[in-house]
């Protein structure tokens, strides 16, 4: 067989298998540096407290450790009372981080089904759970922690976890429920009805592959909620401040006025951190639409025909006929990788049918 | 309208039960309402206990039930009890004084967001990768940075070490609130900086969801159609895909409020604002249970009329979901 393949190739080139190499490149660029830049933060979060030079709490009674600026031994400086403030900043990451995600999972979970439940059964069933949803919503997530952090004890992250997730679903909720409303009058779910199929089944491999792209585009929303009300509440206080998270260290940042003291080092890691992970999220966010939605693209990417771009404005009339005919596919995976491609995105709800 | 009848509905049952929670939460909260007036005043002797307990209208005889109904009809005439924290100020005066602040400055700067950030969207969707669209990293980063963190920064530099913008507080000192000028150019003054923040960390979402929308629109037939028409871009742009586009915007506008009132908190508390989140925080501090039930009541009552309202809009403005709801 070796004989058969004169023109052999390099190692070099045999080791980049060329499809994986094609679906990273075809990632929008704004993906791809989001995932970087949220790699690098789950990277921190595990390793972070493990490699931490100090005890973020150990508070160093040298008097020239107090209010240092970044040096070898303390790489950006210390705190008031001689606290490494890169600990901090390692062990604040993994807490923020995690009680993020875990606010992200609960409550995405809660989103889509209370979401896809309530657009497909309709009716009754939908005016409940609406009405549910809107109750939820309508009590302000931050007053409502505000209230209950302030009086409930303040250790752990538990509380804050589920209170953050039992008020951060209702959002997604809505928003699913519209989506799923809107892809609820598609041909290709009549036809799934035409077939035989479940109800449960055009749930699960109709309704909800069709809105991956939305549904995770909630969950990263989710999670920059949670990033964004954790440390927001530890700003104010209302949290267990004896825990370094980046919030607890911005908290004590501020009640020291680091700011008036000129303290840079102390007072930017953390708020840099978090607007850092927050852009990672909104990047990948825009990255996972875009994947889904090839039109959001950047016109950078978008192929030149004669040296115009295309235009938005321009589809192709042969794209236009293919998504005519979309109920071609019955398998279920070609279903749901077409749940991917541009024409599934693309294909408009019969504004007739929605208004009968 | 039966929609906007059912809608209403649905906002009436939702504030009841907002209502009920309000009145069970700070009751099955630790922490005393007599008690924290009580060690305001040291001279008060043990005595007193049970008169500062009618007074404060916490400690009321009957079952839980007579108290929740009573309740209910203070909160029809607008009765919210007397605050323990600035005893014995009446809370509906207190609210009086801190309502308008709010609304006033977070209500300027969210619409200013909102429309500046859905005319930037229309333009960064009809020109996908133009200049509008390159706006829209550095925005989404300072959307990113937690509120809190822009806003003390930006008050350290600007007010602290430039003096360009005064600190915090919502009016100058030594001025006596009124309607004459120079208390409003006052508090116009000091309002500029919290709501230049609140505009410049909200206004990337309304973009983003209206870009996004905005392109998906442009994708539509009717879109083509007109373009084929010959119809000028500038009709095309406004009448036919940003009009359409609108609606989801609006109904993010409405989800969005909630969000609103939470940094309008933090933006109180930033710049020491007079308005009602300040006053929640340093409620809640003081264990002042009516002040805390009655602010909460506030802002649950708002956001649902803001929502009822954009249904309105919505309702007037797509005759789809007019037919929707017919047939429902």
């Amino acid at each position: 067989m070796t004989a058969a393949l004169p023109i052999t190739t390099t190692p070099a080139q045999l080791a980049a298998p060329p499809r994986q190499l094609g679906r990273w490149r075809r990632l929008p660029l704004k993906a791809k540096v989001g995932a970087a830049l949220l790699g690098f933060f789950v990277l921190a979060a595990i390793i972070g407290p493990m490699v931490a030079p100090y005890d973020p709490g150990y508070q160093n009674p040298a008097p020239n450790l107090s209010l240092a600026g970044p040096s070898a031994a303390h790489l950006l400086g210390t705190t008031q009372s001689g606290q490494d403030v890169l600990s901090q900043l390692l062990v604040g990451i993994r807490l923020t981080l995690e009680l993020a995600l875990l606010v992200g999972i609960i409550a995405t979970a809660l989103s889509v089904l209370v979401g896809v439940t309530a657009a497909f059964l309709g009716g009754v069933w939908d005016e409940v759970l609406l009405l549910l949803s809107n109750v939820v919503l309508v009590i302000p997530a931050l007053p409502l922690l505000i209230v209950l952090l302030g009086y409930l004890p303040r250790t752990g992250q538990t509380a804050t976890i589920l209170v953050l997730a039992g008020l951060g679903w209702p959002w997604g909720a809505r928003v699913i429920r519209a989506q799923t409303l809107s892809i609820r009058n598609r041909d290709f779910i009549a036809a799934a009805r035409e077939t035989g199929d479940h109800t449960w089944r055009i749930l699960a491999f109709e309704i909800v592959p069709n809105q991956v792209s939305l549904i995770a585009a909630n969950f990263v929303n989710t999670v920059l909620y949670a990033i964004g009300t954790s440390v927001a509440l530890a700003f104010i206080g209302l949290t267990n401040l004896s825990s370094w998270s980046l919030g607890t260290m911005l908290y004590w940042a501020e009640s020291q006025q680091a700011l008036q003291l000129g303290a840079w080092w102390w007072f930017v890691p953390p708020g840099l951190a978090v607007a850092l992970m927050g852009t990672s999220l909104v990047l990948l966010n825009t990255g996972i639409d875009e994947l889904g939605n090839p039109r959001l693209r950047d016109a950078n990417e978008r192929p030149k025909i004669n040296g115009r771009r295309l235009q938005p404005t321009a589809p192709t009339p042969v794209l236009h006929a293919t998504f005519e005919q979309p109920e071609r596919t019955p398998s279920r995976v070609a279903a749901f990788l077409r749940s991917f491609s541009r024409e599934a995105y693309l294909s408009s709800p019969k504004r007739s049918e929605a208004g009968r | 309208m039966p929609f906007i009848a059912r809608r209403l509905a649905f906002y009436v049952v939702a504030l009841w039960v907002a209502v009920t929670a309000n009145f069970f939460i700070p009751r099955a909260m630790p922490g005393d309402a007599v008690e924290a007036v009580m060690s305001k005043f040291p001279d008060l002797t043990p005595t007193a206990y049970h008169a500062i307990q009618a007074m404060l209208g916490v400690g009321k005889a009957g079952s839980l039930w007579h108290q929740y109904v009573s309740y209910l009809g203070d909160i029809v005439h607008l009765n919210f009890g007397i605050s323990s924290s600035e005893y014995p100020a009446p809370v509906s005066t207190i609210l009086g004084e801190t309502i308008p602040w709010t609304l006033t400055l977070v209500g300027t700067a969210t619409v200013i967001a909102f429309f500046l950030g859905t005319v930037l969207g229309i333009l960064a969707g009809w020109r996908n990768g133009g200049w509008a669209d390159r706006l829209l990293p550095a925005l989404m980063f300072l959307q990113a940075i937690p509120y809190f963190f822009l806003a003390l920064i930006l008050l350290t530099v600007l007010a602290l070490n430039l003096h360009v913008f005064p600190i915090g507080s919502g009016y100058g000192q030594g001025l006596v609130p009124g309607w004459h000028w120079d208390f409003i150019s006052s508090a116009v003054y000091h309002s500029l900086l919290p709501a230049f923040t609140i505009v410049i960390t909200s206004v990337a979402g309304w973009m983003l969801q209206m870009r996004n929308v905005m392109i998906t629109t442009i994708g539509e037939d009717y879109v083509l159609a007109a373009q084929a028409k010959g119809l000028p871009n500038r009709r095309i742009v406004y009448t036919y895909a940003a009009r359409n586009a609108l609606l989801p915007q609006l109904q993010g506008f409405g989800l969005a409020l909630g969000f609103v009132v939470s940094g309008a908190i933090i933006m109180e508390i930033v710049f020491s604002y007079p308005g009602i989140g300040l006053l929640l925080v340093n409620a809640v501090t003081s264990d002042d249970f009516p002040l805390t039930q009655a602010i909460f009541l506030v802002i649950t009552f708002a956001v649902l009329l803001a929502n009822l309202i954009v249904d309105i809009v919505i309702v007037l403005a797509d005759p789809r979901a007019r037919a929707r709801e017919a047939v429902r």
